[in-house]
């Protein structure tokens, strides 16, 4: 998967998560959590949502990867690469 | 008359002072007792998973008027019921709820069943994924945990006092209503919420169940499905729904000038311990008897019977049996039964049959069974209020039977509140 791919799909699960929200001005670089309604529930949803989707594995010590867009692109794109 | 609460303090008579709802045909109590003396189903054509095609009765409210669409969807619908009925009935009794001692409010609400609806949603979800238990929800442990639904009306309104929800098969909202009053007087709390709720119908196994005992509801014309005492009755029409009332000491009501629907003067449970499933008459009419007495009214002083009925072939007779029993020496009491509208809303049955009934306090008019095409002989009673609603009536004390499986019956008995 390309990063726009990626991107794309995680925007889509932060609107399944947190449907209230709007998306259209997410800071790439920008702490999830200090732009967004989020608490620590919503991080597993989006591991679950990403293990549901794309049938990985994140383990628990790898979830402060997952802070903002940027971060989170990073640390996927390798793990995506070939999907 | 001689009622148990006029011969108490003030302080330890409970009254209704609001009144929140959602029932299949009709939202808000306004709307639910219009449809009710217009004789207006709430049962549907319905579809869920496994089980196919069947009926139900379906409740169409605006979830997001007090909850985000996040909160909607981390909860439970059975919140989302027992949240907005509490809402709108905190709306309704005008209390200045933001000067309320939040540690001195309680949430007791009625649950036929919950965590059915929450495990078939996840146990469908990994069957998707080749039963991956790694996908199951991390929401499913609050979801299903028993007070959920009372738990979700305390997180939503900062409500700090305790909350649970009462498990006693479709005798819940009764049960709950039965709570809030012992707790009032107990002193454990100033201001009380309670009622029942029912997500039955997004369970597939209860209509799976209630179908193999031959007991659910089947019919070409689903506003005629549910159909208690009629010849042609064949079962229950499941359905969902909530009620919530506020109740409030009189003392508490009166000073703050509170409309008040009614006072509840009287109440019993028992338990038939005799079946799993079927029920047991000579209970039931004890359970009624016990409420009476704690009432310290007479049969001739109820004006209506709100039966449970749900139409089982052998429910329906068995209650009759019991009333016929408790009330032979009456010759005012008269018999009706609101499932005939709405289906069964289990847990929240009780509390929304009651609610739909205390309207005749100030309107005189007893809304009737409806779908009685031939009466079941067997369940021939006199005064039985069949398909017209009854007018002109000078309704003063309405008893509530709500029974349920496993052998658990409870009366809730309202008298009306006059100065």
């Amino acid at each position: 998967m390309e990063r726009l791919e990626i991107r794309e799909a995680i925007i889509d699960i932060l609107e399944s998560i947190n449907p209230d929200e709007e998306y259209d001005d997410l800071k790439d670089d920008v702490s999830f959590r200090q732009q967004l309604s989020m608490d620590s529930m919503d991080m597993l949803d989006i591991v679950l949502e990403l293990r549901k989707r794309f049938k990985i594995q994140i383990p628990e010590s790898d979830y402060p990867k997952l802070d903002s867009m940027n971060s989170t692109l990073d640390y996927l794109a390798p793990l995506l690469a070939d999907k | 008359m001689e009622s148990n609460g006029n011969l108490q303090k003030d302080s330890h008579r409970v009254v209704i002072t609001g009144i929140g709802l959602t029932a299949p045909n009709g939202n808000g109590l306004a709307d639910f007792r219009a449809a009710l003396l217009a004789g207006k189903s709430g049962v549907s054509p319905y579809e869920i998973r496994y089980f196919g095609k069947t009926l139900a009765g379906i409740c169409d409210f605006d979830a997001t008027r007090y909850q985000t669409r996040k909160d909607i969807r981390r909860g439970t619908r059975a919140g989302s019921i027992a949240i907005y009925s509490a809402n709108e009935a905190i709306a309704d009794c005008r209390v200045d709820f933001a000067s309320l001692a939040k540690d001195r409010v309680g949430v007791y609400i009625g649950v036929t069943e919950h965590g059915n609806v929450e495990t078939e949603n996840e146990i469908y979800q990994i069957s998707q994924y080749d039963y991956d238990c790694s996908i199951w929800s991390h929401f499913h442990n609050p979801r299903t945990v028993v007070n959920s639904p009372a738990g979700e009306v305390t997180i939503n309104l900062g409500i700090t006092g305790p909350h649970y929800c009462l498990g006693a098969a479709c005798a819940a909202g009764n049960t709950a209503l039965i709570q809030g009053v012992q707790q009032l007087r107990l002193g454990e709390v100033d201001f009380v919420l309670a009622g029942g709720v029912s997500e039955s119908i997004h369970t597939f196994g209860i209509f799976a169940a209630f179908n193999a005992e031959g007991a659910l509801a089947k019919n070409d014309r689903p506003e005629a499905a549910s159909r208690p005492f009629d010849l042609a009755r064949n079962g229950i029409v499941i359905s969902e729904g909530g009620a919530v009332y506020t109740l409030e000491r009189l003392s508490d009501a009166v000073a703050r000038g509170a409309k008040i629907y009614g006072e509840i003067v009287g109440y019993a449970m028992n338990s038939d311990a005799s079946d799993f499933v079927l029920p047991n008459a000579t209970r039931q009419a004890e359970c009624m008897e016990k409420a009476l007495a704690n009432a310290r009214l007479r049969p001739s002083d109820v004006d209506i019977v709100n039966t449970h009925a749900t139409a089982t072939v052998l429910g329906d007779i068995q209650e009759i049996e019991a009333i016929r029993k408790v009330f032979a020496s009456s010759d005012k009491t008269y018999i009706n039964n609101t499932k005939s509208f709405i289906g069964h809303a289990m847990g929240a049955a009780g509390a929304l049959e009651l609610a739909g009934n205390l309207p005749s306090f100030t309107d005189g008019v007893i809304h009737p069974t409806i779908n009685v095409d031939e009466l079941d002989p067997k369940c021939a009673i006199d005064r039985l209020v069949l398909n017209r609603p009854l007018a002109g009536q000078d309704v003063r004390v309405i008893l509530n039977n709500s029974f349920g499986m496993v052998g658990i019956n409870a009366v809730v008995i309202v008298a009306k509140y006059e100065k």
